[in-house]
């Protein structure tokens, strides 16, 4: 009996190895599972057997027919699996360099180094303001402390409006709107268009973007507002940045300071951006007059702060070397969609 | 303005320091210098000589052979000087010196030998004069080193007038001397002054006042026997270094006085000028000033009259009638001080921007006028002893300066510094500068010096600045702030700024731009569009650019008439300032608006179209909880720019917050013949005061949905927004969303259009029926025919 058994299972070694496809494997388990199979033929057989001979060929039949299920399963998966390689094969390879089309608009360079500041600025608790572009003459001028006779009222300087209003020409004439919005303390950024009427050229424009910066408290220090400057600025600039401070007149501000970075272009030892002064001229700041704060509701006595307006033109215009600003308000695409970046 | 060191050391011991790093110690504590120029370093080697022989060569007209004597031996020099005689005593720069750089060497000049140079004064850097040989006093020794007698040397250095606009005391060495002084921790020497009190007893210049207003002070005295006209040579050195040019004696001290006090000064010949009124004309007047020029002058603008005769223009410049000339022997000499404010103005009306009225629109020190008087006395009796004072000290002042007294603590200039700067170094300081100082306990009272009380020096934060800038701002310890930090979120207009840009950029593929807040009038009339708006500039350069724009979508029009040629389609964006409308209290209504102008084809337009909407749509979902309506511009609100048909208001609650439109054809075709635009334009301000709410979770049904396609027939007319609405009328809690499939216009039916529409039902308590669902069909099938749709069985 075992013999045949055996045998059988000799023989299934020997055909499965032969399978070459699905319809020869589905032979094979017909031959041996189907119900005229050789399996079912060895069980039909068993019913001439003693009750010990049964259980000891059940048993064992019984695990054969485990066997062979296993291995048809497994040998079917395999053959699928070659069937599908096959069929990848036939797939043509993409051409992973051909060029693509970038769904992406731009922003303006001006909006990308604003925002940069923002960030800056955010992180390091500032409130970011807006303000208006026709604005009063009291914001702009008297506000901040520039007396009626001043220069800077001059006509030639300033656009003034039929309405009797005009053109903000710094962002300092939201300083009165901030101060007194926030009260003390106090610190916020409002960058911001400005205006001035003079001749346009490759460094001149009637139409330019400043970025102005307050902060107030009980104690804020000229020590306080170097440790800000140097400290945004060489977030901007991406390292180290060294400053120095120069006395330097602005009404709204007393001291008031001119404050130049080392260049960042060429380490401070001249280059074409610090035209080889190795210092560049950046941002005019001090310490806010105490009339512009009492005019903005604060207490003079109470609390101190400082002031800064940055070009952000014309750090933009640094930042991505940009030679000429009359790019910045051409609206010429073929100079601004240059700025394909988050 | 040009300052010399020379011309500073007359008043501090500059020996031992380092000029270049005084010089740059300056520009961080007082006022940038633009330049700094070390002068006659590179000549040397040039004595006194005398010339012995002067011969002619036939070999050229110009030049001759001189033997020249320096003392030590004589030379042959060939020279193309026209001036060159014999006796002459000239500057020779001898056989290895150097002359502004160029090194002497034996060499041949027409196939003679040359052994030395004889130098104009130009070459010598003391003035411009290149026309001849500089020709030297008799009495001055041969031999001796040129740099010995004259001021060759120098160091001069450029400061920026605008970084003086609020230091009238920086308008003179003495002034710059000061600082200088303080600066290098050196004493400042008292300038030296004639005592004019021994004048008493003489009488009064006539001098009156009109206008105290404008005239604070006006000092005068009259000198006369002046024998001399020439202005000594290292004075005149000193006027050419500084920009000026010697002119005669007086005028040049005057000059000089400027350059020196800042003190502007002017000497009339006493002969046509011999009383001073100070005050104005009766009516518009030509008059002529020293430049030889004819002024229109103004009833407002301050004169000097002498006899009701105008002579001068106060604070701007003399009149030529009563100039200083060749036998003028007598002379009375202005020292005053008018109103800045009414100087500037006087010297801009009438074009005359003067080194005068630039000093005086500083707003300079009343008292320094007398001194000035004395100063210029002692200068002149030094030059010509022969000089005799003809009056005494006439001095009109009828308005001064209160004297400010300013009190702090050294806690206050703690407080504003952040470091700890000693009472020793704040006295210390303050002296310097000729502050006076007293002590109250822990107060310092300090009083501010006339110079510097005229505008400048007035509360205790213009105390800080001093003792802080002269401490040395690079020498601060830097630290952050003590105030506590706090998260600042941006504001909600802010947010939606930022947002909508980047949506447009990123989502829509737009570009960013930046127009100018007026119209650019030029491209709008080469795109057919008028130039119009509410508020005007006054003092615009061109009537192009004087209006103040209305709407962004025109200045993004002619940004794309600027960008013709640069891709056959492409979209614009900006979000920028408009003024639409001028309020009752004439106050700008400003608004931010979000302007984008889609560019493409003409038969991409209808995908523009519903791209503009995406663009609104995707909006209002940033600003969750809004939902825009559009509908039909009525005529009224057709722009110029857009199609009268195509164009659509949108609006949140009733409230037209926008428009989409199709841009007019014939203005598109402006930019490119077979172009088409579609605009968005969108009022920021009305959109970002809504709250933004958070989007709340509804359970998506476990059961599954059943969708039915219809297609309905309808006139071509009828908006797709009907269909919503008829099915909105029918309640149906069972209906999840309707949308459209497509709609096909079929040109066999005329006017006629086929839309199709997708219902989903689904239910989230069981699965529903198909006959319920078909009952809802029939249903809508039924209502629609109240907007003439038909069903077609599929």
């Amino acid at each position: 009996m075992n013999s045949k058994v055996e045998e059988l299972k000799l023989r299934f070694q020997e055909q499965m190895a032969a399978v070459q496809d699905a319809e020869g494997l589905e032979k094979l388990r017909i031959a041996f599972l189907g119900k005229k199979g050789f399996i079912t033929d060895v069980m039909k057989s068993m019913r001439d057997m003693n009750e010990e001979e049964r259980r000891e060929m059940g048993k064992y039949m019984n695990e054969f027919k485990g066997e062979v299920t296993r291995q048809l399963a497994e040998e079917g998966k395999k053959l699928q699996q070659k069937i599908e390689a096959e069929k990848l094969k036939k797939d043509v390879r993409y051409d992973i360099s051909l060029p693509c089309e970038s769904p992406l608009g731009t922003l303006h360079p001006i909006t990308i180094v604003q925002r940069e500041l923002e960030e800056i600025f955010s992180s390091m608790g500032f409130a970011v303001e807006d303000f208006a572009e026709v604005v009063t003459e009291y914001d702009n001028f008297e506000a901040v402390n520039v007396p009626k006779h001043h220069p800077a009222r001059d006509m030639q300087d300033t656009y003034y409006l039929d309405n009797g209003e005009l053109l903000k020409t710094q962002t300092s004439a939201a300083q009165n709107f901030i101060l007194r919005k926030y009260g003390a303390p106090c610190k916020a950024i409002f960058p911001g268009r400005c205006f001035r009427n003079e001749a346009v050229d490759a460094s001149h424009e009637t139409t330019f973007f400043q970025m102005e910066g307050m902060m107030v408290d009980t104690d804020i220090s000229i020590s306080n507002l170097i440790y800000f400057m140097k400290t945004m600025l060489s977030e901007v600039f991406q390292k180290d940045i060294n400053v120095r401070l120069r006395p330097g007149f602005f009404p709204f501000v007393e001291p008031g300071f001119e404050l130049d970075i080392q260049c960042p272009f060429c380490g401070g030892v001249g280059c074409a951006t610090c035209k080889h002064g190795g210092w560049i001229e950046l941002c005019p700041c001090g310490m806010i007059h105490p009339n512009v704060l009492e005019m903005g509701g604060i207490d003079p006595e109470k609390y101190t702060g400082f002031a800064f307006g940055l070009g952000l033109t014309r750090l933009a215009m640094m930042k991505f070397g940009i030679s000429d600003i009359r790019y910045l308000n051409s609206g010429n695409l073929k100079a601004l969609d240059q700025f394909r970046t988050l | 303005m040009f300052l010399s060191m020379n011309w500073i050391r007359d008043f501090v011991n500059l020996d031992g320091i380092d000029l270049d790093n005084l010089v740059h110690q300056f520009t961080l504590g007082t006022a940038e210098v633009e330049g700094i120029e070390h002068i006659g370093t590179d000549t040397y080697g040039v004595v006194v000589g005398q010339i012995l022989t002067v011969e002619e060569i036939p070999e050229s007209k110009k030049l001759h052979k001189l033997t020249v004597d320096t003392g030590d031996k004589v030379w042959q020099i060939m020279c193309g000087a026209p001036n060159v005689k014999v006796g002459m005593k000239v500057p020779v720069a001898k056989l290895g010196g150097s002359v502004s750089g160029m090194k002497i060497e034996d060499r041949k000049l027409a196939g003679y030998e040359s052994q030395g140079m004889c130098c104009s004064q130009k070459e010598l850097g003391v003035s411009d004069d290149h026309s001849g040989l500089w020709e030297l006093p008799e009495d001055l020794p041969i031999g001796k080193d040129i740099k010995e007698i004259y001021e060759i040397d120098d160091v001069v250095f450029e400061v920026d007038n605008k970084s003086l606009t609020n230091r009238p005391d920086l308008w003179g060495h003495y002034g710059i001397a000061r600082e200088i002084a303080a600066l290098s921790g050196r004493e400042l020497r008292p300038l030296p002054v004639q005592d004019l009190s021994v004048y008493q007893d003489l009488p009064e210049v006539p001098i009156s006042i009109e206008d105290p207003e404008l005239c604070y002070r006006y000092s005068g005295m009259t000198f006369g026997h002046v024998t001399k006209n020439q202005s000594p040579v290292n004075m005149q050195i000193r006027l050419f270094r500084c920009g000026m040019r010697g002119i005669n004696l007086l005028a040049d001290l005057t000059n000089y006085l400027m350059l020196e006090m800042g003190q502007p000064m002017h000497a009339f010949d006493y002969k046509r000028v011999d009383a001073i009124e100070v005050g104005h004309l009766p009516e518009t007047t030509v008059f002529q000033t020293l430049d030889g020029k004819e002024r229109t002058i103004q009833p407002e603008m301050l004169m000097i009259k002498s006899h009701g005769e105008p002579v001068a223009v106060a604070g701007v410049m003399g009149g030529l009638a009563s100039e200083i000339v060749e036998d003028t022997d007598s002379f009375l000499l202005e020292s005053a001080n008018f109103n800045a404010v009414s100087v500037r103005k006087t010297a801009q009306a009438i074009g005359l921007r003067t080194d005068a009225s630039m000093r005086y629109e500083k707003t300079l020190d009343p008292e320094m006028t007398t001194t000035a008087i004395a100063r210029y006395l002692k200068l002149l009796m030094e030059i010509d002893p022969s000089v005799e004072v003809t009056s005494r000290l006439t001095d009109n002042y009828p308005w001064h300066y209160p004297v400010r007294t300013i009190v702090f603590d050294k806690a206050y200039v703690d407080r504003l510094t952040g470091i700890d700067i000693s009472e020793e170094r704040i006295e210390k300081t303050l002296g310097h500068l000729g502050f006076t100082l007293e002590r109250d306990g822990k107060d310092f009272i300090v009083t501010v010096p006339s110079w510097r009380a005229t505008k400048d020096v007035t509360i205790k934060a213009d105390i800080i600045e001093e003792i802080t800038r002269i401490y040395g701002y690079d020498n601060f310890e830097i630290k952050t702030s003590k105030m506590a930090l706090y998260p600042m979120k941006p504001t909600p207009e802010h947010r939606l700024h930022s947002e909508v840009k980047n949506l447009l950029a990123f989502t829509y593929g737009a570009h960013e731009v930046h127009t100018y807040v007026w119209n650019d009038g030029k491209r709008l009339s080469e795109l057919g569009l008028s130039n119009e708006g509410k508020l005007h500039l006054v003092n615009s350069v061109s009537p192009d650019i004087d209006t103040i724009r209305e709407e962004l979508i025109p200045a993004l029009l002619c940004v794309a008439l600027k960008n013709k040629g640069y891709q056959p389609s492409y979209s614009i964006f900006e979000i920028g300032s408009v003024v639409p409308a001028v309020g009752e209290d004439k106050l700008a209504k400003e608004e931010k608006h979000l302007g984008a102008v889609l560019y493409g084809r003409k038969a991409e337009e209808g995908s523009m179209v519903a791209k503009a909407k995406a663009i609104c749509e995707s909006i209002a979902a940033e600003v969750k909880g809004v939902k825009f309506n559009y509908r039909p511009a009525d005529e009224s609100e057709v722009k110029e720019w857009a199609h009268p048909y195509n164009s659509f208001v949108v609006s949140l609650n009733d409230d037209p917050v926008g428009l989409i439109a199709v841009v007019h054809p014939t203005v598109a075709a402006k930019i490119e013949k077979k172009a088409a635009a579609v605009a968005v334009e969108l009022n920021m301000d009305k959109i970002y005061p809504l709250a933004k709410i958070l989007p709340q979770f509804r359970e998506p049904s476990r059961f599954p949905s059943i969708t039915s396609d219809v297609t309905f027939i309808v006139d071509a007319e009828v908006p797709y927004s009907e269909f919503e609405r008829v099915i909105g009328n029918i309640p149906n809690e069972h209906l999840a969303s309707m949308d459209l499939v497509g709609i096909y216009v079929d040109q066999a039916l005329t006017g006629k259009k086929s839309v199709t529409v997708r219902f989903t039902f689904t239910s989230n308590e069981r699965t529903l029926e198909m006959n319920e669902v078909l009952d809802y069909v029939a249903a809508y099938r039924e209502a629609m025919k109240e907007i003439g749709a038909v069903t077609i069985e599929a």
